[in-house]
């Protein structure tokens, strides 16, 4: 890592007083660090395999036998891993941070970029963009494994459950709301990352974020709890963007679901970036 | 919580020897020193601990589903609880059944020929149980009962010991709720019936089965302490609640209706101090033909009158030295799960909150390596003490005695504060003997340890903190969310709780599976696939493995 890192420092330093071109220098100096080590290229490659496996196995551990009805959300199931999918994620998002204080880089980064806005929105940028194209390979091989699993365990068209493929609508919401989902969570974690600097800390925090209300959902007997949580948490509220049937049922619909989710990124971000820019590195 | 700063203690300062001289007691001294000097670990454990305790608290405090009963006033809380009576071991027991009977005092013996066991249940097949009392379909339960019993009284929870008959278990001898004593194996019928016998001596049961009257077999010979003088002897029958799980993606639904169970008498002889002739019906806890209340719901009083009598048929008839019983709900200890009809709680629901103060506990356990490796430390380490094995175990044994106490806090003040919430739910609280309760305390500790142990061995052959975080985290917590999220189906996810480190969290099962009662297994509501030690053993397998493999990557890799 340290020996990209040098070469890189001798390009920006000099036209950092360059201001108009900055953002897009910062996102090349960013690219450099994040492509001359393996760690980010493997954490992406993970986000789309361990998405896609998760879905494999969950869509092959449920059939839909000839004599039962099966209440089942044929495309939520496809779409399953992005459950795991989005822990890598917030791996991802906590190391690109977090990488930088450990080793002591983040003050050569802002000694060659001293515009710490725009370092900050470099990262973010690059970081969404990443994990848009690592989630929609692994959605899209989730919805692919759906399309071509499906049928052959009873769920057919004949028997009223729409294919799972982006011919149907709700699908493709569903698949490229699970796009935005995994962004939204590598945006929240970054945030997370950005105030708490530690990768231990920030990564059990953000992996708290994801998994905890579920859990405590799953035991909450109390419907006005249930509703809370349902609405306002954000892995729950967001994934309902993965919902195709019973929408009527659902505590918010998906696209508010999701919405939730981007209030609390959008927290995590501005919390971030105050934090980022008035603080020592 | 920024980068920790370490502070490692010089060999000649504080305890003589020094960890590089005094062996693996001054390793152990060194370690922990390691640990109690860096502030934001010993803030991340009670953090952890004070996380476990407010989650599971909430959790105890908002478990009440609310309920509606014979369409009144919606109601919450303790206005929802319906009697729930007791069995002489001091668990929740089901005891509703219909009985025949009469006074027997001081010894004697009860003998029957059961020519018969029949039953109706209801249909599920389209669903959800049709309203009244239509809808019952031929069909017999396996653990249907019939047979004969004696009983202290007819107050439910009372001890009794009886022969019986079974849907689909054979011939059985139970006793006082939780004993069960497999007896002969098969169906009984007309051309197969069975002769059961049940006699007293003092305090001392003892059970017989014989397939023809003249061969007979003892099945058990059992002691209910405390039995009066005059006790009910008598035949029975009953029939547990009808349940069909499905559990689909997202979503698990347990349809459940009422059962009935008829058995055919003959051949019934008394010896000893029996009143002779005179036989009383009584249906206790409401166990009369299945009918408008489900059984073991609003049931009444400890003792109810005679059976509603669903479809006007009558609990019991007799046609010279013929009886034919007719009776539904259960003679069985109630577990947790939809099985029982009743909503229930159990203590170890005030403990979900270890869930999270386990990834406070994980950061903590993996950085206690991870930051070795990150400012270098860990040449200091392994110059002043080569044995690598040594320094992972002292490592290893310190922060699994952190968590443990960490975890044995936590899980105290959680059980100490949230159960007595959880008896205002509205839900059948499931207390469990005080040893119990101490394993599912001391358990929790020791799986927090465990895991923490898991965490550390991550830390060592990763050596990136947060990769070894979340796979700590998400092998505990992955197979538990798929599971009770139904992701996966109720057969995949059951192997998940077997194999994954998962089933650790078995150790916190309070209320036993028993094999006389069918159970649906669900994590939620308390029942796990493995029994509670063999989850912890399958954990410390796991914990096992994570040490040998982070030795093995120790002494290959340079630091």
């Amino acid at each position: 890592m340290k020996a990209g890192v040098q070469t890189q420092l001798d390009v920006t330093l000099a036209p950092a007083a360059l201001r108009g071109a900055s953002l897009t220098r910062a996102l090349h100096a960013e690219w450099t660090k994040l492509r001359t080590v393996s760690g980010p290229a493997w954490l992406l490659l993970g986000v789309a395999t361990l998405t896609i496996a998760v879905s494999v196995a969950a869509i092959g551990a449920n059939h839909c036998p000839l004599n039962l009805t099966c209440p089942v959300d044929t495309t939520k199931l496809s779409l399953t891993g992005v459950q795991l999918g989005q822990a890598v994620v917030a791996i991802l998002a906590v190391l690109m941070v977090s990488n930088e204080y450990s080793t002591g880089m983040i003050r050569a980064t802002l000694a060659a970029m001293p515009n710490r806005p725009v370092v900050f929105a470099a990262k973010a940028i690059l970081l969404v963009g990443l994990v848009l194209i690592a989630g929609a390979v692994g959605v899209f091989g989730s919805v692919l494994a759906g399309h071509l699993i499906l049928p052959s365990h009873g769920f057919t068209a004949a028997r009223g459950f729409h294919p799972v493929w982006l011919s149907y609508g709700p699908t493709v919401r569903a698949a490229g709301g699970s796009v935005l989902y995994l962004a939204l969570v590598a945006l929240m974690s970054f945030g997370v990352a950005v105030i708490v600097r530690d990768s231990a800390v920030a990564v059990g925090a953000a992996l708290a974020l994801l998994y905890v209300f579920p859990i405590a959902l799953a035991f909450v007997g109390n419907v006005h709890w249930q509703h809370r949580l349902e609405r306002w948490t954000p892995t729950i509220a967001g994934l309902t963007i993965q919902d195709t049937t019973g929408l009527k049922s659902l505590a918010i619909t998906p696209w508010a679901g999701l919405c939730v989710l981007a209030l609390w990124a959008g927290a995590a971000i501005v919390a971030g970036a105050v934090v980022f820019r008035f603080r020592d590195a | 919580m920024t980068t920790p700063a370490i502070s490692v203690p010089r060999p000649d300062a504080g305890f003589g020897d020094g960890p590089g001289h005094g062996g693996f007691g001054g390793l152990l001294r060194a370690e922990w020193t390691k640990f109690r000097s860096v502030r934001g670990w010993v803030i991340g454990m009670i953090v952890a601990a004070l996380l476990t305790i407010f989650l599971g608290v909430f959790v105890a405090a908002n478990a009440s589903v609310g309920c509606q009963i014979n369409g009144g006033p919606p109601k919450s809380g303790k206005a929802c609880l319906p009697y729930v009576p007791h069995g002489p071991g001091g668990e929740v027991v089901t005891d509703s059944f219909y009985f025949v009977h009469q006074p027997l005092t001081g010894n004697g013996s009860i003998t029957v020929r059961v020519a018969g066991l029949t039953g109706k249940r209801a249909d599920l097949s389209g669903g959800p149980v049709p309203a009244g009392n239509g809808g019952l379909v031929p069909g017999l339960v396996a653990w249907a009962k019939a047979g004969i019993m004696i009983k202290q009284s007819t107050h439910q929870g009372s001890a009794y010991a009886a022969m019986m008959v079974t849907g689909g278990h054979g011939v059985r001898m139970q006793y006082n709720f939780t004993g069960d004593i497999a007896g002969m194996p098969g169906a009984v019928s007309a051309a197969h019936p069975r002769w059961l016998r049940l006699t007293r001596a003092g305090d001392t049961i003892t059970g017989y089965d014989s397939a023809d009257g003249t061969h007979w077999a003892q099945v058990g010979k059992i002691g209910l302490s405390g039995l009066p003088a005059t006790v009910q002897v008598g035949m029975f029958a009953t029939s547990p609640n009808y349940v069909v799980s499905q559990n689909s993606f997202g979503g698990s639904s347990n349809n459940i209706g009422p059962s009935q169970a008829t058995g055919v008498f003959d051949h019934v002889r008394l010896t000893g101090g029996a009143s002779g002739d005179t036989w009383t019906g009584t249906a206790v806890g409401g166990g009369g033909p299945a009918g408008a209340p489900p059984p073991g719901i609003g049931g009444g009083g400890p003792s109810g009158g005679p059976g509603p009598g669903g479809q006007g048929q009558a609990p019991y008839t007799r046609a010279g030295g013929t009886f034919t019983v007719t009776g539904s709900g259960d003679i069985a200890p109630v577990t947790p799960g939809p099985g029982g009809g009743l909503p229930t709680v159990t203590i170890e629901q005030t403990l979900v909150g270890a869930f999270v103060g386990l990834i406070a506990i994980v950061v903590v356990a993996a950085m206690f390596f991870t930051s070795e490796y990150r400012r270098g430390l860990i040449r200091t380490t392994l110059a002043a003490t080569p044995r690598r094995g040594a320094v992972l175990a002292a490592k290893a044994l310190v922060i699994a005695a952190v968590a443990f106490v960490t975890g044995l806090i936590a899980a105290v003040i959680s059980i100490a504060v949230g159960v007595p919430k959880l008896e205002n739910q509205g839900q059948v609280l499931l207390t469990a003997p005080v040893l119990t309760e101490v394993r599912v305390i001391v358990g929790t500790a020791a799986m927090v340890a465990l895991v923490a142990v898991v965490a550390v061995c991550l830390g060592a052959i990763l050596r990136r903190s947060a990769i070894a975080i979340t796979a700590a985290v998400l092998l505990v917590v992955m197979p538990f969310l798929l599971t009770v999220l139904n992701v996966v189906p109720a057969s995949v996810g059951d192997w998940l709780l077997r194999l994954t480190p998962a089933a650790g969290l078995a150790i916190e099962q309070s209320i036993p599976r028993y094999s006389q009662v069918s159970t649906v297994i669900s994590p939620i509501q308390g029942s796990y696939p493995l029994t509670p030690y063999a989850g912890f053993g399958v954990l410390c397998l796991w914990a096992a493995g994570a040490v040998a493999l982070a030795l093995v990557m120790l002494r290959r890799r340079d630091a």
